[in-house]
């Protein structure tokens, strides 16, 4: 009997271990199947992202090329109807609002910069600047347009380029101070040591020997900025307006491609689908030769002598 | 260089100063009845902000729910997975696509996107999700839905860029610990990775919500601007943003320019609030991490 019983507890045992060896078996044929399930989805997941990408570049090339000729450059838009015409004046008048763009916000955010990376380094208020330019980053472009539109273009009585190229400029100024203090940052201490060891005042050792070593890492991030400034669209619908005609004049509505690029996108004629087309093949070949030149800089160490 | 400094400040308090000045007419006129009335009525000078409120809220949560499953993917294959000579150059694409102009996003939009949801993906959806009430016809292609892809496509590489650099953040010997243990390449990804790093996800997710709420342009051109609430996702809407874009230029009289620029105050403070949130996330992640290179 009691035996019997020692025979049946080790049976069970027996069948206990089986099943345990059985769903150990099952436990990790799934773990081997869920380890490779993420991976394959995983690079799902990066083919359906860099898909868009290729798309956009596909078609801006297929639809765009076409009408890039010496027309594209030289003309102002025709009137509807007729053939030809170019988008000359939005092209001048994109330089004419990144030049005051650049004016006011690359000084000041550089300026902004060496506060936060020389003098306030460390301190509550550079801290507080510092969040603050980051959240300042974050304000739709749109907001920023409309505020601009009441600062500047009420006043004035009307819009101008003026107040299109200052909306510009504040969207510049956080990107730029930010990126410089970063590159400030990576200037080791040493350089500045040596140079106030010399004798040399704070400020001149601050402008000959640290901002002049890290001014490759400054000049890339003035050009991010500006890259990114160039495509903003929003901003500009009320504050420079856009201009059918040449017109450089600072007190005037002017043209400007992206917002070119928007009243043709939503225009009824394929004329204007095409020029919309090559102007954005325009803003994007301009965009993705600055950011590139920005990662060959970074990358490249051009910065060697701040590392 | 104080100044300079101190002017961010002072741009910050600029904004909002001429935002509140502006928009004293429709604030004192409706005062919180401007965001639950849902009448939209430039003609009798009626207005209410609800619709576009809603549509903003929407077309986010549609572009979240498509782009961070994406996103996060995207991270982990890159930081976890992806061999070292096809890390650069993936990298850099997905900047790039963070580089491209909105304006050019909405044009890309309307000539490519929109058809192609129109032909091929919207029935599909109507087909299988009809009953949800949320993909009913009639579809235009253009609508809600259309704004939520497009959007997704132009968060992603923000919410994937922090996610990766919040993934680098997590030690090494947690990595290793976890394999250690014996777990395999997911196992260590869930648990030595994301499960460290998901204050700092939740922290760029809401970086990108950031972006989805404010975004104008692209929305601008393909949500098909109309002032109304339906539960349909294919059909027509408006956002905050697109609304301002859309109609700021044509308003004329005082009343109608004040409500769009109160519609503006809102997305500033709502934006800002977000923004904060999210850098303070970010920040408390990687606030003892070694600064990322390149």
């Amino acid at each position: 009997m009691g035996c019997d019983a020692r025979r049946a507890g080790e049976d069970g045992l027996a069948t206990d271990m089986e099943k345990q060896l059985k769903s150990s078996a099952l436990n990790r044929r799934w773990r081997w199947f869920t380890n490779h399930l993420a991976t394959v989805l995983a690079i799902l997941a990066t083919i359906l992202v860099i898909a868009p990408l290729v798309a956009i570049f596909i078609n801006l090339v297929y639809k765009g090329a076409s009408s890039l000729n010496l027309n594209f450059f030289t003309k102002i838009p025709a009137p509807v109807g007729e053939e030809g015409g170019g988008m000359a004046n939005a092209i001048v008048g994109s330089a004419v609002l990144l030049g005051v763009a650049s004016a006011l916000g690359i000084p000041m955010g550089i300026a902004a910069g060496i506060y936060l990376a020389e003098y306030g380094r460390g301190t509550k208020l550079s801290n507080v600047v510092r969040f603050t330019a980051d959240v300042l980053n974050g304000v739709p472009s749109i907001v920023m347009g409309v505020a601009v539109y009441a600062l500047i273009v009420v006043p004035m009585k009307g819009y101008s380029a003026f107040a299109g190229g200052v909306a510009l400029g504040i969207m510049m100024i956080p990107t730029v101070g930010r990126t410089t203090e970063e590159m400030l940052l990576m200037v080791p201490h040493s350089i500045r040591e040596a140079a106030l060891g010399l004798g040399v005042p704070n400020w001149r050792s601050m402008v000959s020997i640290t901002l002049k070593t890290a001014m490759p890492g400054v000049i890339t991030g003035c050009m991010l900025a500006f890259a990114r400034v160039a495509g903003e669209t929003a901003p500009l619908i009320f504050t420079a307006f856009g201009n059918q005609f040449w017109s450089t004049a600072l007190n005037q509505p002017i043209a400007a491609l992206p917002l070119q690029i928007y009243v043709y996108a939503l225009s009824p004629y394929d004329e204007w689908h095409r020029l919309a087309w090559a102007g954005s093949l325009v803003l994007i070949v301009l965009i993705v030769v600055s950011v590139s030149l920005v990662r060959y800089v970074t990358t490249r160490g051009v910065l060697k002598g701040a590392s | 260089m104080l100044l300079c400094a101190l002017s961010i400040f002072g741009i910050v308090a600029l904004i909002a100063n001429e935002l509140v000045m502006s928009s004293k007419l429709t604030l004192a006129k409706f005062g919180l009845k401007f965001f639950v009335g849902s009448a939209w009525d430039p003609v009798n000078e009626d207005f209410g902000a609800l619709p576009f409120i809603y549509g903003t809220l929407v077309s986010s949560l549609v572009s979240l729910v498509l782009a961070v499953p994406l996103a996060v993917g995207v991270a982990v294959f890159l930081t976890e997975m992806c061999p070292k000579a096809l890390r650069g150059i993936l990298s850099f694409l997905t900047e790039l696509l963070a580089a491209i102009p909105s304006v050019v996003y909405g044009l890309w939009a309307i000539f490519v996107l929109v058809p192609l949801l129109r032909t091929y993906i919207d029935p599909v959806l109507i087909k299988l999700l009809g009953w949800t009430g949320l993909f009913t016809a009639p579809d235009f292609g253009i609508g809600m839905f259309a704004a939520g892809v497009i959007l997704a496509i132009m968060i992603l590489p923000i919410i994937s860029s922090l996610t990766r650099e919040v993934m680098s953040a997590v030690p090494y010997s947690q990595r290793e610990a976890v394999l250690a243990l014996g777990a395999t390449r997911w196992e260590m990804i869930r648990m030595g990775v994301l499960r460290n790093a998901r204050i700092g996800i939740v922290g760029s997710i809401i970086l990108g919500l950031g972006r989805a709420l404010g975004e104008t342009m692209a929305v601008a051109m393909v949500i098909g601007s109309s002032p109304t609430i339906s539960k349909s996702l294919l059909a027509p809407a408006a956002t905050m943003a697109s609304v301002i874009a859309n109609e700021f230029a044509e308003a004329s009289d005082d009343t109608y320019r004040s409500a769009l620029i109160e519609i503006g105050l809102a997305l500033f403070l709502v934006t800002i609030v977000v923004n904060m949130l999210a850098r303070l996330l970010v920040w408390a992640v990687t606030r003892g991490a070694p600064a990322r290179t390149a």
